[in-house]
């Protein structure tokens, strides 16, 4: 297969900051990926070096064989991303109209904007628009000129659940038509139903290319998650468990001997209500592979 | 390996597009918008009416005169503040780096803001000429309102570099102050609102070096008032200006490059 986008052994340096600790990366075209991984792991500027927008310290990042910043390439690609501003005095269809223009084959004006299920805001003022519906006009920016790549950075990112939900719809639906999608997000959700390959970022570097179910399939065990509130961290030393959070008194631990942990916990006097045993998830996969580097 | 025919789309009616947009951006801005085309025609008609008849020089009207002075301070407002203000809001608010991504290359963007703020300008005199003609009974030869706008157009594009300068070296909220704070002194001190013999020495020492001098001398040249040196000399200085004003925008636009896009 042809290569989309390529990232070659790159890094990238913002003062004494090292974002990206050299990343190697090929997309090919027709694929769906996510990256994943926490704040400030590296995902926006591994988006912002395959875009052109930003230039790699070292190493090298590449759109179709060219230079990302190569007018040939980017004509070939969409994007939507964190934190850009849209001119507030335009409708909904001239800003459309304007992004269609920069593209040799654009799409039916409409039809990008059914893409993103803005038919009844067509003639609305950017201004007017909700939080919601300005991301959902990102997204008719960035498939308007019928690209055959979709970079997303975070793109459900300050969406309630039913607007995440029919958003991850609309872009099943384009990668659907058998364009290339590479969206980040730390919805770990998102990348389960979207992608059939999930590249972990942390801390700039990739610590895991796989498909979702490898990646869950690295995590073996068991997900328990109770309230409790008299445990402490001294509690948990020496039992079987891999990975432990504790936001308030909610407890999540992964471990291969539920049975045996919990003997331990009630034998120690732990209160513990709200029990829930279940086989473990992406999301424990994804905690499991970056807590060890970046404990909280 | 992909083909490279698909090539990219046609800068024509990309152009087209974004300078229709860049113009309903301002025009659906009355705080822009009313100001830019009607501030001259009030200026006009609080300075201008009262005394045009009075003749000023030989066979020139205060009307006529100040018709020039007005039609200079008009433009040359639209094209700082069109661009300076345009400029640092859209920085503000991260629209140029969407921009980047698209396959748009950026001289459209600038293009296509340099032709908008040049219809403004026009406009301005559209709403200003007739105005001094019916209120102010402005009479010119037709050669004379022709040559009044065709310079005060051409000289208005050294400003265009100001204001881009100026939005890039001046944040969204600051933008508005710092042109005023620059341009509306300037504005006096080079005599667009009452002569400069009436202003303190020391301004009227440093006013005929300023652009906005040469730029009023090319005005009032057009309908035939007396002004120091030739009108070559103001084109001339105005032209070095324009270069300085260019330079001052490339490296404020190649700092910013510098640290939002490497």
């Amino acid at each position: 297969m042809p290569l989309a986008a390529q990232l070659i052994d790159a890094t990238k340096k913002y003062g004494a900051v090292e974002a990206l600790k050299g990343v190697s990366l090929n997309i090919e075209l027709g694929e769906v990926v996510a990256m994943l991984g926490p704040n400030g792991a590296g995902k926006t500027t591994s988006i912002s070096l395959l875009l052109g927008l930003r230039k790699p310290t070292s190493g090298k990042a590449q759109l179709f064989g060219l230079d990302p910043s190569d007018l040939n390439a980017r004509s070939r690609v969409g994007v939507m991303l964190q934190e850009s501003g849209i001119p507030e005095m335009l409708r909904v269809r001239e800003i459309v109209d304007l992004f269609r223009s920069y593209y040799p084959k654009p799409m039916v004006r409409d039809r990008a904007i059914a893409m993103a299920g803005l038919e009844e805001k067509a003639t609305a003022l950017v201004k007017q628009l909700s939080g919601g519906q300005r991301q959902r006009l990102y997204f008719a920016l960035a498939v308007c000129g019928d690209p055959e790549v979709l970079f997303l950075d975070e793109p459900t990112v300050g969406m309630d659940v039913e607007g995440r939900r029919s958003f991850i719809e609309r872009i099943a639906e384009f990668a659907d038509m058998g364009r290339t999608v590479v969206l980040t997000t730390h919805y770990l959700e998102e990348a389960d139903q979207l992608a059939k390959r999930v590249v972990v970022i942390d801390r700039g570097v990739v610590i895991a290319d796989a498909s979702p179910q490898e990646i869950k399939s690295k995590v073996a065990g068991k997900r328990v998650r109770f309230t409790s509130g008299n445990l402490s961290d001294g509690d948990l030393e020496g039992l079987p468990v891999t990975t432990t959070t504790i936001t308030d008194h909610r407890v999540r631990l992964l471990t291969n001997q539920p049975e045996s942990v919990l003997r331990e916990l009630f034998r120690k006097g732990i209160e513990i209500s709200e029990l829930e045993v279940s086989g473990a998830d992406l999301e424990d996969a994804f905690i499991s592979l970056t807590s060890h580097k970046a404990p909280e | 390996m992909a083909s490279a025919i698909v090539a990219r789309a046609p800068i024509l009616p990309m152009l087209v597009r974004q300078t229709g947009a860049e113009f309903l951006k301002l025009w659906r801005v009355p705080a822009f918008s009313i100001t830019s085309l009607f501030l001259p025609v009030m200026f006009y008609a609080f300075i201008g009416i009262g005394q045009s008849k009075q003749q000023i020089f030989p066979g020139v009207s205060f009307g006529a005169y100040f018709l020039a002075s007005m039609a200079v301070y008009a433009v040359a407002n639209v094209m700082i503040f069109s661009f300076g203000i345009s400029v640092a809001t859209e920085r503000g608010q991260k629209m140029d780096v969407l921009m980047r991504a698209t396959p748009m290359p950026p001289w459209v963007y600038l293009l296509s803001k340099c032709i908008t703020a040049l219809a403004f300008a026009a406009m301005t005199l559209v709403v200003l000429f007739p105005f001094a003609y019916v209120a102010g009974s402005v009479r010119l030869e037709p050669s004379e309102w022709f040559t009044l706008a065709y310079r005060v157009l051409l000289g208005s594009i050294p400003f265009i570099a100001l204001g881009f300068a100026i939005g890039y070296l001046s944040g969204p909220n600051s933008a508005v102050a710092v042109i005023n704070l620059i341009y509306l002194p300037t504005a006096f001190a080079s005599g667009l609102f009452f002569p400069k013999q009436l202003l303190p020495q020391f301004i009227q020492n440093i006013a005929p070096y300023l652009p906005l001098h040469f730029f009023g001398q090319l005005g009032w040249d057009a309908i035939g008032a007396p002004t120091d040196g030739s009108v070559t000399t103001d084109w001339l200085y105005l032209a070095g200006y324009g270069v300085l004003f260019f330079a001052l925008a490339l490296w404020a636009y190649r700092r910013e490059e510098g640290r939002k896009f490497t």
